[in-house]
């Protein structure tokens, strides 16, 4: 393995769940423990990072693909102390998995890594082969759902697909949305029920496991700040999701 | 410094809009209850222009510009929503021999009637074009996949069913061969690529004797019923008493 930043891809299955919402905050809350982080923005057909952070780039991922700018000047600082790579408009002709789009993003991540503590990687939505490939870039992957049938099932698929193709034995769970305290837990338990009886385990291989490492639960301040298209972490700090996404840091951090 | 409204209005005034209102006059299109160069006004002729460009003249579908542009923005609501969409492609089988027995004026009528028929046969909520001289496409969206083929068989039925008169003494009946292929969530597809699948089943409706539907075989769900039964089980290990 590389030296430098620790990578964490965060994937969702189904869109809409805050994925992104999480990505950005937990970046800020990572930032705030005095850590350089990067978000890679690798959502490349439907890329929002940009709308969730009020950001309007000049130069994204598409610059630095098509060497219109080099990686360093589409780097920018986001709101929340840490800096991101926007995919921006434009990558959709990028959104199929060719050997140049893998190989492209596979270099990017190889000459960030030096610079940064924590880079993590805001997956796109469904399990498209750019999705997978992109988790397959992280070391680490953590696994956003809420609470609605139609997250689980997605999250289930999205688990089951990289537990058998990539041979991950270790994924994180965060529960978004969550409607009551320990709900969290519960779904985490149904899921590596399930997973357990149908993923399966190769003779002397580890046995698989999905880890709850963090309920959000669905207060009014995570709206507000959602529609004014702030950070939780920086306008709400006090609120129970904030607290959520800062102990999540800690955990990473292993602090 | 801004000049005042009437400034702003007799600069309007300026503009050269005869051509464009000969176009919106041919074409039947109304024109703006507004006072003539007002900001509404021109906003009405705009409107109608763009209404104009993306629509094909003969049968008042979308044209392909737009329909292209309608798949793109079907594409974006599937990966985030979920729910498939499905993608139809049709060709009138044998046009040309209209064309060539009755004459190019008998053969347009016959494409507006095809028109109807595929318009009547959908939702108003499924999008309806005409992608090529004797080419229509339809996108529906929120389409279950049992749906399918269900619809196509409308289309095909209410096409072979109609009898187009082309002069006054001399009607014809035409047959349709579709194509269908769908959107899943998992595949982050192109406009171009998802009417490449479809065009392929399109083709093979036509190798397998025309007036008949194919279907692109549907990617099997990754979680089986029985692991969706499991997973939303009531009794859960955490809330079992």
């Amino acid at each position: 393995m590389t030296l430098g930043a620790r990578t964490l891809a965060v994937t969702s299955g189904k869109g809409g769940v805050g994925k992104t919402f999480i990505t950005a905050n937990l970046a800020a809350a990572l930032a705030a423990r005095g850590l350089r982080v990067l978000v890679l923005d690798a959502d490349l057909g439907l890329a929002n990072l940009d709308v969730v952070l009020n950001l309007h780039p000049k130069l994204t991922l598409h610059d630095v693909f098509t060497e219109k700018c080099t990686l360093e000047q589409a780097i920018l600082p986001a709101p929340g102390g840490f800096s991101v790579l926007l995919a921006g408009s434009g990558m959709v002709e990028y959104s199929r998995l060719t050997p140049e789009v893998r190989e492209k993003l596979l270099k990017i991540i190889d000459q960030v890594k030096p610079h940064y503590d924590w880079v993590l990687i805001d997956t796109g939505a469904g399990i498209s082969d750019v999705v997978l490939y992109s988790v397959s870039l992280a070391a680490d992957v953590l696994v956003v759902a809420t609470p609605e049938p139609t997250s689980l099932t997605d999250a289930y698929a999205t688990i089951k697909v990289l537990a058998m193709q990539q041979e991950r034995r270790h994924i994180g769970l965060v529960v978004n949305q969550a409607n009551r305290v320990g709900e969290g837990k519960g779904i985490c338990t149904q899921l590596n029920a399930v997973l357990t009886r149908f993923v399966g385990t190769r003779p002397g291989g580890n046995a698989f496991k999905l880890e709850l490492w963090g309920e959000v639960s669905s207060d009014g301040a995570v709206r507000q700040a959602v529609l004014k298209r702030q950070l939780v972490m920086e306008q709400y700090p006090g609120c129970d999701a904030a607290q959520a996404l800062k102990a999540l840091a800690q955990r990473l951090s292993g602090a | 410094m801004i000049p005042s409204s009437s400034t702003a209005v007799a600069a309007l005034r300026q503009l050269q809009l005869d051509d464009a209102l000969a176009l919106l006059e041919q074409a039947g299109a109304l024109l703006p209850d507004a006072e003539p160069y007002s900001v509404r006004w021109l906003q009405g002729i705009v409107d109608a222009l763009s209404d104009l460009s993306n629509r094909d003249p003969l049968t008042g579908l979308v044209n392909r510009r737009s329909f292209e542009m309608t798949l793109e923005r079907e594409i974006d609501r599937v990966a985030r929503a979920g729910e498939p969409a499905l993608l139809l492609m049709l060709d009138i089988d044998h046009f040309k021999k209209v064309n060539d027995t009755h004459g190019h004026p008998a053969g347009d009528s016959v494409i507006r009637a095809v028109a109807d028929a595929v318009t009547q046969s959908v939702r108003p909520m499924d999008t309806v074009a005409r992608t090529g001289g004797e080419e229509f496409a339809v996108v529906l969206p929120n389409c279950p996949s049992s749906f399918g083929p269900t619809v196509a068989e409308r289309i095909r039925a209410t096409v072979a069913a109609m009898v187009v008169p082309v002069t006054p003494s001399v009607s014809v009946s035409v047959t349709v061969s579709l194509g269908g292929a769908f959107a899943p969530q998992w595949i982050r597809s192109s406009p171009l690529l998802w009417m490449e699948r479809t065009d392929r089943q399109l083709y093979r409706a036509k190798a397998e004797g025309r007036n008949r539907a194919c279907f692109e075989p549907q990617v099997e769900s990754l979680v089986t019923a029985d692991e969706k039964s499991m997973l939303f089980a009531v009794n859960t290990p955490e809330e079992a008493p």
